[in-house]
């Protein structure tokens, strides 16, 4: 019977790149997927793209492209990434000029695009969702948005040849599940095995948080190897169902507990789980041990698509300033404290406008806030932290001036002040029908 | 004792939503947890940060409990003043939740 090996070489856009090339000289895949996406990323991408109009996919796209081709070019390995980003074409470019500086030849490099929605999403004034408001709240502040695609998009790609297929912005899962249709030839409404292929690539798409990263706690869960963790691949077959390995003699482990935390990872109802291409349904999932780091995945399956796809809406929402000072050795604490009430008042008696103040002591209670402050004895070092929220880049810049100026100004002993002042490019969400995505696709070829 | 001698546990975000997925080591300790690991308490527990409702699903299968808690991650990643803007060390602060004591040894 047929079985695909998809690998999943990188999990976030800054991700570490020896497991991806381990994956591809050693997985005997027929697939590498790059996940390299998220709200803060397309966010971050578009406001590179606004600087310089050739920028805007991921900074890390050449590391990864140079280091992975020739083996995965070798072995006749398709790849599949959203680091297109803001900027899939321009991304396809890229990685054709890496291929030829590389001496490779006959591949067909395809970008998906059509996420940006942008100007589309200005003249419609729909309901944000997960909030109050509306789209036309945000006008004149909207710096960028992005429909989450389906597979549509990677699946016509495939069938047209590519053997690298750059996107913007998708669903992380469908990154996976598209090969997966394509090879397989599941019907658009075979809303069960979408919702299976759904749950292994949720399961690979976060990289290494499935193969023992991101798990480990010494004493309670231990991870063998970490330093050399190996990242996850799928054997799957046509009905869907799949083991989930690692490239034997990688660090790391994958066993029903990893498998388990990751499965409900960024998850809300398990039930329904909102996905492009299908809602699908993790609550019946199990997990098998079948041998060492192999587990078998079974029950997932899937409910009709909505009409609507979600898009993620950058937009100018404010600045932060942010100044930190360390105070250290006996009084380390009431120091700190002092510092922290000084900066307030001063911040005050100056005028500077802050819609939200944030003040933290490192290394006490800065983490977890009030759930979990230790009961030990006083710490040998307290850091200060304050971080505001202004409507004004000059007033973000007086945050962190504040709390230089405890240099000479303050209490005694503080030390290491750093300062930072930001515009802050938030992010909200609204759904629109979804038959005004229109998918385009764009060819390259090295 | 602390729950953490029970359950280990995953935070995820998305938007200003966190999620913690809480699973319990043993099969047999699954209805323990949702004896003593209710959204009720687990709202109390983070009481200083997470301002909306927090919502219980339950997983028998996997012995897994999913805790999703609405306006908790200040604003969400993309504008939170938090350091930990993702929330993603929620979870470890939450397996530092006291539970009854269990009888037998675990883990």
């Amino acid at each position: 019977m047929k079985t695909i090996r998809i690998g999943a070489g990188a999990g976030f856009a800054g991700d570490r790149i020896e497991p991806a090339v381990e994956l591809a000289e050693h997985g005997r895949l027929d697939y590498l997927v790059f996940e390299c996406l998220a709200e803060r990323t397309i966010a971050l991408a578009q406001e590179a793209r606004l600087r310089d109009p050739e920028a805007g996919y991921d900074p890390l796209l050449a590391d990864r492209f140079q280091a992975v081709l020739p083996a995965a070019h070798a072995r006749g390995i398709k790849i599949i990434s959203n680091m297109g980003a803001a900027n899939p074409r321009g991304a396809a470019k890229a990685v054709a000029r890496i291929a030829r500086d590389l001496g490779l030849t006959g591949l067909t490099i395809a970008a998906v695009e059509g996420d940006d929605v942008t100007t589309l999403i200005d003249g419609l004034d729909l309901p944000l969702v997960e909030r109050r408001g509306r789209v036309a709240d945000l006008a004149g502040r909207i710096v960028s948005a992005n429909a989450y695609m389906g597979i549509g998009g990677i699946v016509e790609a495939l069938g047209e040849g590519a053997d690298i297929v750059l996107t913007g912005r998708v669903s992380d899962p469908a990154l996976f599940t598209a090969p997966l249709v394509f090879e397989f030839g599941w019907e658009p409404d075979d809303w069960d095995r979408l919702g299976k292929g759904t749950v292994i690539g949720h399961l690979l798409e976060c990289g290494a948080q499935v193969t023992g990263g991101y798990f480990a706690d010494p004493g309670y869960k231990d991870v063998a190897n970490l330093a050399r963790i190996g990242f996850p691949l799928a054997e799957v077959m046509a009905d869907g169902s799949a083991v989930l390995t690692k490239v034997e003699g990688s660090g790391g482990a994958i066993d029903l507990r990893t498998c388990k935390e990751q499965l409900l990872y960024e998850v809300h109802d398990p039930a329904a789980y909102y996905q492009p291409d299908v809602v699908a349904d993790f609550s019946g999932v199990g997990f098998t041990s079948v041998g060492p780091d192999r587990v078998a995945i079974s029950g997932g399956k899937g409910h009709p698509r909505t009409e609507t796809l979600k898009v993620t809406i950058g937009y100018r929402d404010s600045f932060i300033g942010e100044g930190q000072i360390s105070y250290a050795g006996p009084g380390a604490r009431a120091r700190a404290e002092l510092a922290s009430r000084i900066v307030e008042e001063r911040l005050k008696l100056t005028g500077v406008v802050i819609d939200e103040l944030r003040l933290d002591l490192i290394g006490i209670d800065a983490v977890h806030r009030g759930a979990a402050v230790g009961s030990g004895p006083e710490p040998a070092e307290v850091r200060l932290r304050v971080a505001g929220r202004t409507g004004s880049l000059r007033d973000a810049v007086r945050i962190g001036n504040e709390v230089e100026s405890l240099w000479l100004n303050g209490p005694a002993g503080g030390g290491g002040a750093t300062k930072s002042a930001r515009e802050v490019i938030a992010a909200a969400s609204t759904l629109i029908p979804r038959e005004l995505v229109e998918t385009r696709i764009a060819y390259e070829v090295a | 004792m602390k729950l953490r001698e029970l359950a280990h546990a995953r935070a995820g975000d998305k938007g200003n939503v966190s999620n913690i997925a809480v699973f319990a080591y043993e099969p047999g300790d699954y209805a323990f947890l949702l004896e003593h690991v209710t959204a009720a308490r687990v709202k109390a527990h983070f009481a200083d940060i997470v301002d909306g409702e927090v919502t219980r699903y339950e997983l028998p299968g996997i012995g897994a409990l999913n805790f999703v808690m609405q306006e908790a991650l200040g604003g969400g990643v993309t504008r939170s003043l938090s350091l930990d803007a993702h929330g993603k060390s929620l979870s470890s602060s939450l397996l530092d939740l006291d539970v009854p004591d269990r009888q037998s040894e675990r883990r």
